[in-house]
């Protein structure tokens, strides 16, 4: 079963076993720009993806 | 990775830093940081009252937390701007701010655009002869001026706002990049006031880039809006920040070094004082802070027209 990133109201679907930042990298989605989330802990980018997953990506960037 | 302090798992890296936290150390870290920035850049001090600027969002309501919790003595302005944008924005923004200061037995001032001047920002935008399909300048007009006038009303020492690194930085390539050499001089953590209808304004956040003030709202289970305000899409500031984001991605701390960097070349006076200066302008015969204009201010001739 592979793990889901949902991003808004988006959502990709990624390999497990792999890094939050590497993930992340793959989307094309700047580390910088979101916090990952699993069950409403935050991740470091070093964690690993596990099967089944469910991360939440929170958006950190406003317009201001 | 492991939390820097305790060695327990950590919560978040901060890789500008080389510093990674868990939870409870975060969210004691960043307090006792921006106590630190609040000292260095002499801010304000405990006997000082304080007018927070709060929108809704994370940086605004994160701000009034720490200040509470350090010990100030903080309340809240909230702008009621009249922006539905098809999800009732302003309403929302409203409710998170107004929950906030009541589950702290806080005190918030809220001054509604369209109650006391009959029209909201986007109806006073649409009346304007250069009316805009955004709504932004006559609402950057407004806040200053409504902000300006509240804290002077209310006898504030300082009017705090939420402005991170990543929102200062983003104002700093857009400024740098048409070489605006009048607001390069003006844009800094604290702005004096220059004239007597000003009030002094500080930004104790200005050193937390937007992800760490994001993880501290996170974390210490603050409620804040998370939708934007409908004009600010596709907005300028939203491009800066994402190509200063992929500088940051190779080389952490480079949007830090940009604007610190920054400060330091204009206090070596890199920047040039400009041939108007505040203390030369007159004061609006209505509302009495500064204007080039000879008798009333953009904002009191805005609200004047409708
Ligand atoms: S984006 Fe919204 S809140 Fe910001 S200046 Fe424009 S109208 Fe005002
Ligand atoms: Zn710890
Ligand atoms: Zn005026």
């Amino acid at each position: 079963m592979p793990a889901k990133l949902i991003l808004r109201k988006e959502i990709f679907e990624v390999k497990s076993g792999m890094t939050v930042r590497s993930a992340l990298e793959k989307l094309e989605i700047l580390p910088e720009s979101v916090l990952a989330t699993r069950q409403g802990e935050l991740m470091t980018d070093d964690e690993l993806i596990e099967h089944g997953d469910e991360i939440k990506l929170i958006s950190v960037i406003s317009g201001g | 990775m492991k939390c820097k302090t305790c060695g327990e798992k950590a919560a978040i890296n901060m890789r500008q830093h080389k510093l990674a936290l868990c939870k409870e150390h975060y969210l004691s870290w960043i307090p006792a940081q921006a106590q630190r920035f609040i000292a260095k850049y002499k801010m304000f001090s405990p006997e000082d009252k304080i007018l927070v600027a709060i929108s809704g969002g994370k940086d605004s309501l994160a701000l009034w937390d720490i200040l509470i919790k350090l010990g100030y003595q903080a309340d809240g302005l909230y702008i009621g701007l009249g922006i539905d944008g098809g999800f009732g924005y302003s309403d929302k923004s409203l409710h998170f701010c107004q929950r906030f200061a009541d589950r702290r037995g806080l005190k918030m001032i809220v001054v509604d655009v369209a109650e006391t001047y009959g029209s909201s920002i986007p109806e006073l935008n649409s009346k304007t002869p250069r009316g805009k399909d955004k709504p932004c300048a006559v609402c950057g007009t407004s806040k200053r001026n409504l902000m300006n006038r509240v804290a002077r009303e209310g006898n504030y020492d300082v009017l705090a706002t939420g402005h991170n690194l990543d929102d200062e930085a983003a104002v700093l390539f857009g400024n740098t990049l048409n070489w605006l050499d009048n607001y390069l001089l003006r844009q800094g953590p604290v702005l004096e006031a220059e004239h007597s209808g000003l009030v002094r304004k500080v930004k104790p956040l200005f050193r937390f880039y937007e992800r760490e003030m994001a993880a501290y709202a996170l974390l210490k289970g603050i409620d804040y809006i998370y939708d934007e305000c409908p004009h600010s899409e596709g907005a300028k500031t939203i491009y800066y920040k994402e190509i200063l984001n992929q500088l940051e991605s190779n080389r952490p701390g480079t949007k830090l070094i940009f604007y610190l960097n920054f400060l330091k070349a204009k206090e070596r006076g890199v920047f040039a004082e400009p041939e108007i200066r505040k203390e030369e302008m007159k004061a609006c015969e209505s509302c009495g802070q500064p204007t080039m204009a000879p008798h009333k201010c953009a904002f009191c001739r805005l609200v004047e027209n409708t």
